[in-house]
């Protein structure tokens, strides 16, 4: 479905992607860990063309999309969830679920049908229902990353991009995001592309998993297999760590 | 005519400049909400939009509504034209630049016009006749009521849009985050066009509507384009009701300064008023501080 094929990206003379490859099939889960500044956000921000690769291919359902610009992107199909929500704190929370869907307003779509995914996504997330006509800016931090998922579903995306959903939010709360990524993806076949800190949980839900360091893909292996590594549980996963004198 | 009654003259003369100031500064927020940059250009739409109704009006023989209206669409084509040919090429430069910009636009727009139209004043016809109306012992023109009825109608507008329609709500988002924006789907560069579009067509409607009664020629978009921006920074650049407040409060001041003190202090009044904003409140006189939760 989406297939990346030896990109670079640069910030600047930064060398922020070498040679990064990877693919997400249709309707599967697939989990980005690595430490901060290993380029995760960075190769979610190059798909969907905020920071266009310099070389290097990106072919989405069969067609390159690499120098298309963001908003045809998310027409293409690909929403992002961005690391830090970046809901529209000024507007109301309803507002912020309609600008998700405002290609379908520009083309048109019937009203209806836009009016129909927006109780969807309250069904998914019955706190956002209660507050619809509040501003954005005063949800709570789980609350505004529900806002922000169900912002990028308002565009019914094939593939989602999730930029750390988890970050900052209680246990609970981690649960219940990771809950409706599986949904998404059991009732919808959305296929979701998830960068996380928190390994653990993300390598819970996902199928497979890429480990990134310094821009670079060390290892690419099922989020089974991942779990039980070694090196990855040491790294990530802060478990079997020995002191020098231990070993 | 007692003292009451002089105040009362003019503070509704005031008032009537004053929604003029509004809507060109309206222009401003607009722009600056999009762009963060400050359109020094926005004086010229006004001049352009009241020496075009003229243009279409006295030498071509139109009929007024119609001169105002094609006025209005050639000044917006004009502000479109700018932002492809002078702010758009320049991708990602600095705020400060882009601002240097404008202002060479606005020489090159004022130059033209001086080329086009020459250096005389002109008048605009009253848009329905020039019997003085009394009201409490004030005199108002017709024309300061249709300056009342279409800033009313432009302000009612420009909330509906801005705050009803999709593309006006994708625009105020685009304002508060342009990447954001982008990742919904928003065509950032539309938005700044269409942004500039908006602000020419609503300054070229407030130099219609203010033409009759205080003339035009080809460099009135100093001033009127200085004030409007006063407003906009009295109003914390917003794009609502602050900057209408704005322009009011520096159309009743420069007004009641002008009659009580002295006429020659009209212009400084409203500088003044810019200066003491901008040294002691320069993030506009009713936004309150901001708390974010994160």
């Amino acid at each position: 479905m989406l297939r990346i094929k030896n990109i670079n990206t640069y910030y600047g003379k930064l060398h922020a992607l070498k040679n990064i490859s990877l693919h997400v099939g249709a309707g599967e889960i697939v989990a980005l860990i690595g430490a901060n500044g290993a380029g995760k956000t960075t190769i979610l921000n190059t798909i969907s063309a905020v920071t266009p690769p310099s070389n290097g291919e990106i072919h989405f359902e069969g067609s390159a999309i690499h120098n298309l610009s963001p908003d045809v992107i998310v027409r293409r199909g690909i929403s992002q969830v961005p690391e830090g929500r970046q809901i529209f704190k000024p507007l109301s929370v309803e507002d912020n679920l309609e600008l998700g869907a405002y290609l379908r307003y520009r083309s048109h779509e019937k009203r209806k049908e836009i009016q129909q995914d927006k109780e969807t996504v309250y069904v998914l997330f019955p706190q956002l229902l209660e507050r619809r006509a509040q501003l954005a800016g005063t949800l709570s931090g789980g609350e505004q990353q529900m806002l922000a998922i169900g912002r990028a579903l308002m565009a019914k995306p094939k593939l989602l991009l999730l930029d750390e959903p988890a970050m900052g939010l209680a246990p609970m709360l981690v649960q219940e995001i990771f809950r409706v990524i599986e949904e998404l993806r059991s009732r919808r076949g959305t296929s979701v592309l998830l960068v996380e800190q928190n390994a653990r949980v993300a390598l819970k839900v996902a199928d497979r998993g890429y480990v990134l360091e310094t821009g670079k893909v060390i290892l690419e292996e099922t989020a089974s297999e991942l779990l039980a590594n070694k090196d990855v549980q040491r790294a990530y996963l802060g478990k079997d760590k020995k002191e020098i004198w231990e070993r | 005519m007692d003292l009451s009654e002089d105040i009362l003259q003019y503070i509704l003369s005031g008032l009537s400049t004053g929604a003029i100031y509004a809507v060109i500064g309206l222009g401003f927020a607009i722009i600056y909400n999009s762009t963060s940059i400050i359109n020094f250009a926005q004086g010229e739409f006004v001049m352009l939009g009241g020496m075009l109704t003229l243009f279409f009006h006295v030498t071509l023989f139109l009929s007024l509504p119609f001169s105002i209206f094609l006025a209005v669409l050639v000044a917006t084509a004009v502000g479109a034209l700018f932002e492809r040919l002078a702010i758009s090429p320049l991708k990602n430069a600095d705020p400060l630049i882009l601002v240097i910009i404008t202002i060479g636009g606005s020489i090159l727009i004022r130059g033209i016009a001086m080329l086009l139209w020459g250096k005389d004043t002109y008048v605009l016809p009253m848009f329905s006749g020039d019997e003085p109306i009394v009201l409490w012992g004030a005199t108002l023109m017709p024309q300061n009521f249709w300056i009342f009825g279409i800033t009313l109608i432009i302000i009612v507008a420009n909330r509906l849009f801005f705050h009803h329609s999709i593309i006006g709500k994708a625009m105020r988002a685009c304002s508060f985050n342009r990447v954001a924006s982008s990742l919904v789907g928003i065509n950032v560069k539309h938005t700044v066009l269409f942004s500039f579009a908006i602000s020419s067509a609503l300054g070229a409607a407030a130099g219609i509507i203010i033409a009759p009664l205080t003339m035009t020629s080809y460099d009135v978009g100093i001033m009127l384009g200085l004030k409007g921006f006063c407003a906009a920074i009295i109003g914390g650049m917003s794009g609502g009701i602050g900057t209408v407040a704005g322009g009011l409060i520096v159309g009743v001041l420069e007004s009641l300064g002008a009659g009580l003190i002295s006429s020659g202090y009209k212009d400084a009044i409203a500088f003044i008023i810019l200066l003491l904003i901008l040294f002691l409140r320069p993030q506009g006189l009713f936004v309150k501080g901001d708390t974010e939760r994160v």
